[in-house]
Formats: structure tokens, sequence, C-alpha cells
């Protein structure tokens, strides 16, 4: 706020025309929405142009050929059609991800930029653009203020560029903007903590376009003149680089970025007369910022700043690594949210599957199954390597379809649902490899599973996370459950291994469960971390139903009341911990004596 | 017909070029318009101070083999282990550098590349009398094609490349030096750009910025085909070259609509391309 008051002061000194000091205004507006859709959300476009180019010619048209008087109304007119652009290009363009995602944007863009040069050019003014934009002005009702020069132009973009600012930081520190992050992280997590994380990528879209589309807007009233080349590949690209020099997921990366770039491009051409060669200049400092400054001018100095402070905070790190006496000596907390109680019938069957085969080409891997889990119980699933068990986790939360076979979640048929469905039904598990957010705190974690709570969707983007009603409870219990309370402000990339295992664990927790799969919690654990984890599924296991996979008989032995053998995809055998401990064929299974029959 | 089938052939190459890049690097070379363009400047100096047009195709070919191989050597190596969207930009950011050098040393002007007499001419087709030089195109194309295909599906390092493409780590770890492989699959997916520049060049002229419109229309060829299919390219190329021509007919300024349109057809129908398989992103 106050560099953007000091801006027009001190600037012009540094040698910033003060149209390119409104220039860069735009592109940093332009860049907020643009780094929401890139930085905080993983969604590399190369066709923010479409949405520039719309929302300023719409705008332009209705202020010149429509002689529409209030410029408040034209730009946001331009702004909300060219959301509604977004919507339509993003169902389309989300189809897919990662590559295929940039290229149809690249392709979408150039459909425009040729649509707007040729069939639509009699509106447009084609390659002449529209001439005449009047200059911005406020209608205050009893009285209309123009801001008629560069200088008092400037206050009505920093305006906007204040407003935009202050939405965007509500954006992402929302429900939503936290999910976002989490897709950019990990997608299929986040599908599987129950979030539809296609409808949260189109809001990031959506929300991409408003803004490129009130910039463009703001670029006609600025300029007077809305140009054609506001459609052009380049915008995009000046757009991405831009953004990629100052600095992505920082929100005012983009400003700093644009003021590099244009400054750049008014000295490199005017004071040192290179020409053309500006932007060959311009291109080798972006791809060495690229190369070495990973996290752009801004991201750099932040992480100079955290060198700085570091100190202080690498100490409680280094306490917790030394500290000898094993966490597991705390007092285990019992965490029972009164729903999560079990119902007095003991009897009733939470989950069923009915004779499930799953076959990869000639490979069984799973072969008639039949399976039943009480309410409130505690099952085991134990059998050698490559018995199907995994696979048999995949298909209960649908990850995979079985090939036949129905699976029944609380009386109801869920085969054929998606892990987002399941999850919200109260299905979910923990991993057998982690699947965490990684660069997201421990409470970031747990929070994003925590928020499944809300629904597959919703559009609280501009609610703060404080104000989600029994979120930060549900966090700090979980938090305690799984013993990380004390590193909850610590990415998970600091974690030890076994930290990570009851995060991966306290993910699944944070969506509140019927029904907990845990598939492989104990692999790789250090005894003592073993022994943490033991305690943890049996404190657990007072209040809600969990099937656990694991290696480890003894821990299953001890903690199950019902365990299922399963052997070469089949069930081998079911019973209490005893009568598996005594069967013959469970024997022959483990040391391979059936082989020799 | 005739035309669409030569920007087909023309498509499809380039198109190939990038999605073994892909296939095989992971790597998407946003660069890849640029050394097409590039390709096409190579020839056409070559062309310059020669006379002769089968030096120039060579030169494009070799120019953008070399170029190709310094690039993964000296830069795109050392992104292998970046996230993707680092590669996008790095590439990006290169094809600027590619665009702009050559603009500083050459100028924005179009050049054009004016055929030798035996190519110049029209040929009886029967029915119909057609520019000769297209004819060739679409037969040069196909034996470039041809020879990428034997190349990929028929020789040991098209074998460690294929493997390659399926689990890298693995065929390092079975003893084969993958990042070999990988310089000579990044070479060879820029000759094919490079060659398509020079063999492209007499039929439209040369700018430094003609590069962009082409990358843009293979984006659109390898979303129809389906990425890192080599069939799936060259089905593409052809389809886009038809749609582009056939539409032309009517109203040039439609071309990108149309073709747009088959991409949004695929994309729905089949998300993963008309010869694309699920689980490649």
């Amino acid at each position: 706020m106050l560099a953007l008051i000091a801006a027009p002061f001190v600037l012009p000194h540094l040698g910033f025309t003060s149209t390119t000091i409104n220039r860069i205004l735009v592109w940093g507006l332009f860049g907020i929405g643009f780094d929401i859709l890139f930085g905080f959300s993983g969604l590399l476009s190369f066709g923010q142009s479409a949405f520039f180019g719309t929302g300023g010619m719409i705008a332009a048209y209705l202020l010149t050929v429509m002689n529409l008087s209030n410029v408040t109304v034209a730009v946001f007119a331009g702004t909300i059609v060219a959301a509604i652009i977004g919507y339509l290009v993003g169902l389309l363009a989300l189809r897919r991800t990662g590559i295929y995602f940039a290229m149809i944007t690249v392709a979408i863009a150039e459909v425009f930029y040729f649509v707007e040069f040729n069939p639509l050019s009699r509106f447009t003014g084609g390659e002449n653009g529209l001439p005449g934009v009047p200059q911005p002005s406020l209608w205050l009702g009893f009285t209309t203020i123009t801001f008629g020069n560069d200088r008092l132009v400037y206050w009505y973009l920093a305006a906007c560029y204040f407003i935009g600012m202050v939405i965007a930081l509500r954006i992402v520190r929302s429900p939503g903007g936290a999910i976002l992050s989490a897709i950019r992280e990990n997608p299929l997590r986040a599908a599987a903590v129950g979030h539809n994380i296609h409808s949260y990528k189109l809001a990031a879209f959506v929300i991409a376009a408003t803004y490129a589309g009130f910039a463009g807007g703001l670029l006609g009233l600025m300029q007077g003149f809305m140009p054609p080349d506001a459609f052009a590949f380049d915008t995009s690209g000046q757009l991405v680089m831009q953004t990629a020099i100052g600095g992505t997921g920082t929100l005012v990366g983009p400003l700093v970025g644009a003021a590099v770039w244009l400054y750049l491009s008014d000295f490199l051409q005017t004071t040192l007369h290179l020409g053309a060669a500006w932007k060959l200049v311009l291109g080798l400092i972006f791809v060495l910022l690229v190369w070495f400054l990973r996290h752009g001018i801004v991201g750099a100095l932040v992480d100079l700043w955290r060198l700085a402070t570091s100190t202080s905070r690498s100490k409680p790190l280094e306490a917790a690594k030394s500290d000898p006496t094993p966490v597991a000596n705390a007092p285990v907390v019992q965490f029972m949210p009164a729903a999560q109680r079990p119902s007095s019938d003991g009897n009733e069957t939470i989950l069923r599957a009915d004779g499930v085969t799953k076959r990869y080409g000639g490979i069984l891997a799973n072969d008639q199954v039949d399976f039943a889990v009480r309410r409130g119980e505690l099952r085991g699933i134990i059998g050698p390597n490559g018995a199907g068990k995994s696979t048999f986790f995949k298909m209960l939360t649908c990850e995979v379809p079985p090939t036949s076979g129905a699976i029944l979640f609380e009386e109801r048929d869920i085969t054929g649902f998606n892990i987002t469905r399941v999850c919200q039904l109260g299905l979910t598990k923990s991993y057998q490899v982690n699947q965490l957010f990684n660069k997201l705190t421990v409470r970031e974690n747990i929070t994003v599973a925590a928020l499944s709570k809300r629904g597959p969707f919703r559009l609280d983007f501009l609610r703060s996370l404080r104000s989600v009603r029994g979120l930060r409870e549900r966090v700090d219990e979980t938090l305690e459950l799984v013993q990380l309370t004390g590193r909850a402000s610590f990415p998970v990339s600091e974690l030890a291994y076994g930290e990570k295992r009851r995060l991966e664990i306290g993910l699944a927790l944070a969506t509140s469960p019927k029904l907990l799969l845990l598939d492989e919690p104990l692999a790789g654990m250090s005894p003592r971390e073993r022994i943490q984890t033991i305690e943890l599924m049996k404190s657990l296991n007072a209040g809600r139903t969990m099937v656990v996979i694991d290696h480890d008989m003894d821990a299953i032995f001890e903690l199950a009341q019902t365990i299922t053998v399963l052997v070469r995809g089949r069930v081998l055998v079911e019973g209490t911990p005893e009568e598996i401990r005594r069967n013959s064929a469970v024997q022959e299974a483990y040391l391979g004596v059936s082989e020799a029959v | 017909m005739f035309n669409g089938l030569a920007l087909g052939a023309l498509l499809a190459l380039i198109a190939s070029g990038l999605t073994i890049i892909y296939g095989t690097l992971g790597v998407l070379n946003l660069a890849h318009g640029a050394m097409f363009m590039l390709g096409g400047y190579a020839g056409w100096v070559a062309y310059q101070h020669t006379g002769n047009f089968l030096v120039a195709l060579i030169a494009g070919a070799l120019f953008g083999l070399i170029l190709g191989v310094l690039t993964e050597r000296l830069i795109i190596r050392y992104f292998y282990s970046r996230p993707p969207e680092d590669q996008l930009l790095v590439t990006f950011g290169l094809g600027i550098v590619f665009v702009e050098t050559v603009r500083f040393f050459f100028g924005s002007l179009s050049k054009t590349t004016t055929l030798p007499a035996w190519l110049n001419g029209t040929t009886a087709l029967g029915f119909m009398y057609y520019p000769t030089y297209r004819l060739v195109v679409v037969g040069i194309v196909a034996a470039a094609l041809l020879a990428l295909y034997i190349v990929l599906y028929r020789t040991r390092i098209g074998m460690i490349v294929r493997a390659g493409i399926e689990d890298s780590g693995m065929v390092d770890a079975l003893g084969i030096d993958v990042y070999r492989a990988f310089m000579l699959v990044f070479g060879i997916g820029a000759m094919a750009a490079g060659f398509a520049g020079i063999v492209n060049a007499p039929v439209v002229s040369i700018s430094p910025d003609v590069g962009e419109a082409i990358l843009v229309q293979t984006f659109v060829v390898i979303v129809i085909g389906g990425v890192g299919s080599f069939p799936g390219a060259i089905l593409g190329g052809l389809i886009a070259g038809e749609i582009i021509s056939i539409t032309s007919v009517f109203n040039p300024g439609y071309s990108y609509v149309m073709l747009f349109v088959a991409m949004t057809l695929v994309l729905v129908l089949r998300p993963y391309g008309l010869l694309g398989t699920a689980g490649r992103e």
C-alpha cells in the first residue's frame, strides 16, 4: 500500500516514465490472476491473452461504438464476459493436465487472435484496434470524477490494483486457496481426501480470466486505444516471463517482473539504442533467471530473508531431532467425536465386497474376493507379497474399478464411484507410499484434508480459513492424535520418515472417515516408531472401524479382532488371530510348502 | 486435397520431432518452432552460397541436428530433474532467444528461396497440373518419416530410446548411457524440425516469426494425434493439413477456427488423442 502511494514520487527519478508506471500496474494486475493460476495452483497457461484481449475489447467497444458513458460499467462488463469465456475455455482445456493443458491454452488463444483479426474485425477494428477509448472516470451519483492526465490515471489504476490485491490475498488464504496449493503439490491425494479437484482448477482458471479481463479493460482506458495485439501470443508470453522473473506464488511477483521488464525494454531501446535486440537481451535474462533463480526476484528476496532469520527457526528442529526421549511415552489422546461412536448394534455391516475380481491383462490380482467388515471392528489383512492386498484396497476406495463384482458401503453400491465421492461418503485410506503435500506445512496438510467436511467443492474463495466452523478444533485434535503438534509449522520435507508416516495416517484421519483403511502403516519404521504407531492405531480404533494391511504379523495379531488372509488374489482363510496362528494352510502359504505339494 | 497433403506431411514431420522428444525425455520443447525457423534460415544461407538446393536441404537438417544436440547437452540436461513448468519456461525462453538472434542478424523482413528450374514447374498428373515442388515435398517428407521410423523401430539405438520412454531410470541401471541416447533424440527431433524448415522455405518465404504459427499448429496436431505417439503425430498432421487447406479454399480466416473445432471434438470424444493412450501426461 505504502509502496503504491510512494511509487509515483520515487520511480520517475529512476528513469520510469509515467506511462511506464501505469503499464506496470496494468501488467501487475493481469499477473495477480495468472499467479493464482500458475504459482498457487500449478497450472501453466500460455493463453491468458485471450481473456486480456476479450475484456479489453468488450469494454472498449461499449465505450466507443456503443457510446456508453459509464466507464466502470464498461470495464465490469468486459471482466464478466472474460470470466464467462474463461469458464468455457477452462471446461475444455482442463480436460487434460500438464503439458497438454499448456498446449491447449496456446491453441485456444491463437484462435482468439485470428477470430479477432478476421471474422470479428468489423467489431474489433481488425489490425487497427479500437481508438478513442475515453479516460477513466468514476461516476459517484452526484458528480463524475475524470482522471485526466497520466498522474491521475495512476491513482485510478493504483486503486484498482490495490482492490485486486486485497481480493487475491483473501483468495489465497481461503479454504479454496489452501486446496489449490494442495492440488499443485499432489493432485491425486487432494482428490483422495475428498476434494473435487477439477472444479477447483476450473475456479482458479476463471479467477485468472477475470483478472485478465479486468486488466484488459484498464489497458484500453490507460492508452485511450485498445490495441489488437493484446490478443497476441506475445502477450501471453510476456505475462509468463514477467511472472517468472518477478517470482511465482508471491502475488506481487508479477508487478516486480513487469517493472523489470518494462523498464529494461525502455532502457535498452532508448538509452542503449539496441533497437530490436532488446528482446534478445530480455530473453537471455529470462533463461538465466529460470535456470538459476527458480523463484524469481521476490522469491530470492524471501529466501534471503529466511536465511537471515533462520537461526531462530532451526533450533527447535535440532532440539526435536536430538531429543532422546521417545514421544511414544506421551499419553495417548482419546479422540472420539460423538458422531464417530459406533452404533449400539455391533453387528451391522459397514462394508461388503461381493465376488470382487481384478484382472490386469493376463494377471489375476484379485479373484472372487468376498469380504465384509462390521462397524467398530479392527480388521487385519495379511498375505505374502503379490497376494493382491493393495489392489484390493484400491478397489475398495474406488481408485481402480473392479473387473467384476460389487462393493457396498453402508448398504450402498459404490462400485464405479470415484475416489473423491467415496471419501465424502466416509471411506478413505492411508497410502503404502507416502502421498503428502510436500511443500505445505504439517498443519496445512491436515487442514486441507479436514476441509473435505465442507463437501467436494465450495466456492468460498473469499472466506478466511479461520471462519470455517470447527476446522481449527479438528485440525488440532488430529495433530495431537498423530503426535505432530510440535511439528505443525514445519514443511513436510523437514520431517523424519516416521513422522511422515504418521502424517500420512493423519491426512486420512482428518477427513473423519467412518471406515479407515491403512495400507502398511508400519512399513519401513524403526522399532521405536513402530511401537508408537501401534499405540496410535489402538487409540484410533476406539471409535472407528479400521482395516489394516501389514506384513508385521506381531502387530496385526496384537491389534486385529479378525484377520483375513489373502493368497494369490483369493481369500485363503478368515478368523481370529488365534485361529489364523494355528491354521496350517496359512503357515504353508507363508513358508511356501504348498508350492512343493 | 494435394495442397493439404503437402502441408499435412510437413506438419507430421515437425510434430513427430516434437513428439519423440517429449515421449523420450518428457520435455515439451517450446523452442521447436524456433528450430523449424532456424533450419529454414540455415538452408537459405547455404542456398545463397552454393546455389544448390540439395546442399540447402542437408544444411537445414544438419543445423537442426547440431542445434538440438547442443541445446540438450548445454541446457536441457540440467532440467530433467526439475519440475515440468521449468522445462516449459526455459524452452520458451530459448525459443525467444533463437528468434531474436535471427532477427538481429537477418532483420525482420522475409527471405524468399527461389527454386531451381527443374523443381519449379508443374507436373501433369493425368487429371490435373500440379506444382512439382509440392509433389517433391510429399515425397521427401515421406522419405524422412520413413527414415525416422526405421531409426526408432528397427535399430539398437531406437530400442534404447523406446525403452527409455518406458523407464529411463531402468535403462540407466542396465548400464546403457541414457543421456547419450537422450542427446541423440533431441538432436533427431530438432533435425526433423530444421529439415521441415528448409523444405518449407520455398513454399512460403521465411521470417523470424515463421516458427510461432507452426508451433501452434504442431500442438493441435499432437493433441489430435495423442502425445508421445509417433503414428499419432503423422495421422494428426495429415488431418490438420487437410483441414487448413480445405478451409482456406473457402475463407482463410476460418482455418484456425476449423482446426480448433477439430481439436475440441477430439478432446471431447477421445481426450487422449486419436492414437494416444491414457496415462501419458
